[in-house]
């Protein structure tokens, strides 16, 4: 598929492959595939090859696992590494222990909302009523949230579900109007508060540059 | 499950008729038919306590067990929970007014750092619907809110959530401080959360890790049984 052709559907529900015929292979969530093409192009890592799993096993994260286990099986004996760029990502610290099995790294971090910021950054915020979204998940919030949570049926279940939040934070890897105006339309939609951080690809671009310089 | 709602009139249902169409209702998460047909079961003298075993932890069975089964998902089964929210306003002092027998008393709540409580509220409804007493300390609890609603409350059970691996840890230190006071055997600790598994609840001394709210209640019933049988045992 050429990359013109990707679409937020695509690595949500299906996943994607960027092949370079590189040495190095990333097995990463769909939710970060443009942002991670974006620093392979604009930095030449040319010996750099992406796999993405679909972005929704966010929904349910124990299926993350299996997901990541059987990728890793598939494509290890084609690599000299492998480097998975999930955080724990709700997997309870399964995830690194499956990474440590199969002697393979990952990225550091709770979540992406933690490692976009930059981890002790979001840390030291210590934020506990937040909803978080990224360039990714304002594009996708239909599918990601509304509609699995049953709100596009169910208004009435809104206020159980996000009474406990005060603010929306939109977390955003790109400078990009009509994202803002969606997060912000979405904030209203859910009675939060919203607030706008620029974060760029935060301690994502540090540890893919580490992985690129293996040798 | 039906459609044909507004044709019906509950106060013209006989009882057999009223439970079953209760049952519906509660399926079809719709609360103020629930809070009139439990209104209807008590204005024909059935105590407060039938109605609730006949009529609403009959029908919250079925969703539960449909939720177990992967036949209903969390936004229906949260409707039927706000359903039998409305029937359990009703009855709750009713039925503390008429001393009705109780399952077991849990205190439930999401530990300290984590205000995620769709999985705990939707656990403390079943459990009610299965004829427990519920006492919910909300979010964000510290130890402190956990040792100071057990010594008020005296509950069978300690029920923890968390939705976050960040916040799951806090559980054991919830569990090292019973112990560190001697009181950790007097009570059944239930874990559960998106991120735990049943490892983790080994690990941190948990008695059970609970993956989801119809599994809670079938656990807290297994407890509660043994429990009981261990005192006819030492009586």
């Amino acid at each position: 598929m050429l990359e013109s052709e990707i679409t937020d559907t695509i690595l949500a529900e299906v996943g994607f492959e960027h092949i370079n015929e590189g040495r190095i292979l990333l097995i990463a969530c769909g939710a970060l595939a443009r942002e991670i093409i974006h620093l392979i192009e604009i930095n030449h890592w040319s010996h750099i090859d992406l796999q993405c799993l679909p972005a929704i096993l966010h929904n349910d994260p124990k299926k993350i696992i299996p997901a990541v286990k059987k990728a890793v099986q598939k494509y290890k004996p084609e690599y000299s590494k492998i480097f998975v760029v999930y955080a724990d990502c709700g997997t309870g610290g399964q995830l690194q222990k499956l990474c440590e099995q199969l002697g393979i790294s990952m990225i550091e971090g709770p979540h992406c909302y933690s490692f976009f910021e930059g981890n002790k950054a979001f840390a030291a915020r210590e934020e506990i009523t937040c909803f978080y979204l990224t360039d990714f998940l304002v594009r996708q919030f239909e599918a990601f949230f509304w509609k699995p949570m049953g709100l596009d049926r169910h208004e009435q279940l809104r206020d159980i579900y996000f009474r406990n939040y005060t603010t929306l934070v939109y977390q955003a890897q790109t400078k990009d109007k009509s994202l803002e105006q969606k997060a912000k339309a979405y904030a209203d939609q859910m009675g939060l508060q919203y607030e706008y951080r620029y974060t760029g690809y935060g301690d994502l671009e540090f540890a893919l540059t580490k992985v690129a310089s293996f040798t | 499950m039906s459609d044909q709602e507004d044709d019906i009139v509950l106060s013209e249902l006989n009882d057999e008729d009223l439970v079953a169409q209760m049952f519906d209702d509660l399926y079809d998460g719709l609360k103020e038919e629930i809070e009139d047909g439990v209104e209807i079961l008590l204005a024909r003298d059935w105590t407060p306590y039938s109605v609730l075993t006949q009529a609403l932890v009959g029908g919250m069975t079925i969703v539960g067990n449909d939720f177990r089964d992967g036949i209903l998902f969390v936004p229906e089964v949260l409707l039927s929970a706000n359903a039998m929210k409305g029937g359990m306003a009703i009855l709750k002092p009713l039925l503390i007014a008429t001393g009705a027998p109780r399952v077991g008393k849990m205190v439930i709540g999401t530990v300290k750092g984590d205000i995620h409580d769709i999985g705990k509220n939707l656990v403390g409804m079943m459990m009610e619907g299965a004829g427990f007493e519920i006492v919910d300390i909300g979010i964000n609890n510290s130890v402190d809110a956990y040792l100071e609603a057990i010594k008020n409350e005296e509950p069978d059970i300690l029920g923890m959530s968390a939705l976050l691996t960040t916040t799951m840890p806090y559980m054991k230190v919830v569990i090292d401080t019973l112990i560190e006071k001697g009181m950790r055997e007097n009570y059944t600790v239930l874990v559960g959360g998106a991120p735990l598994n049943e490892e983790f609840g080994k690990a941190i001394g948990a008695d059970a890790y609970c993956r989801d709210a119809a599994v809670a209640v079938e656990t807290a019933k297994k407890f509660m049984a043994r429990k009981h049988n261990q005192m006819g045992i030492n009586a």
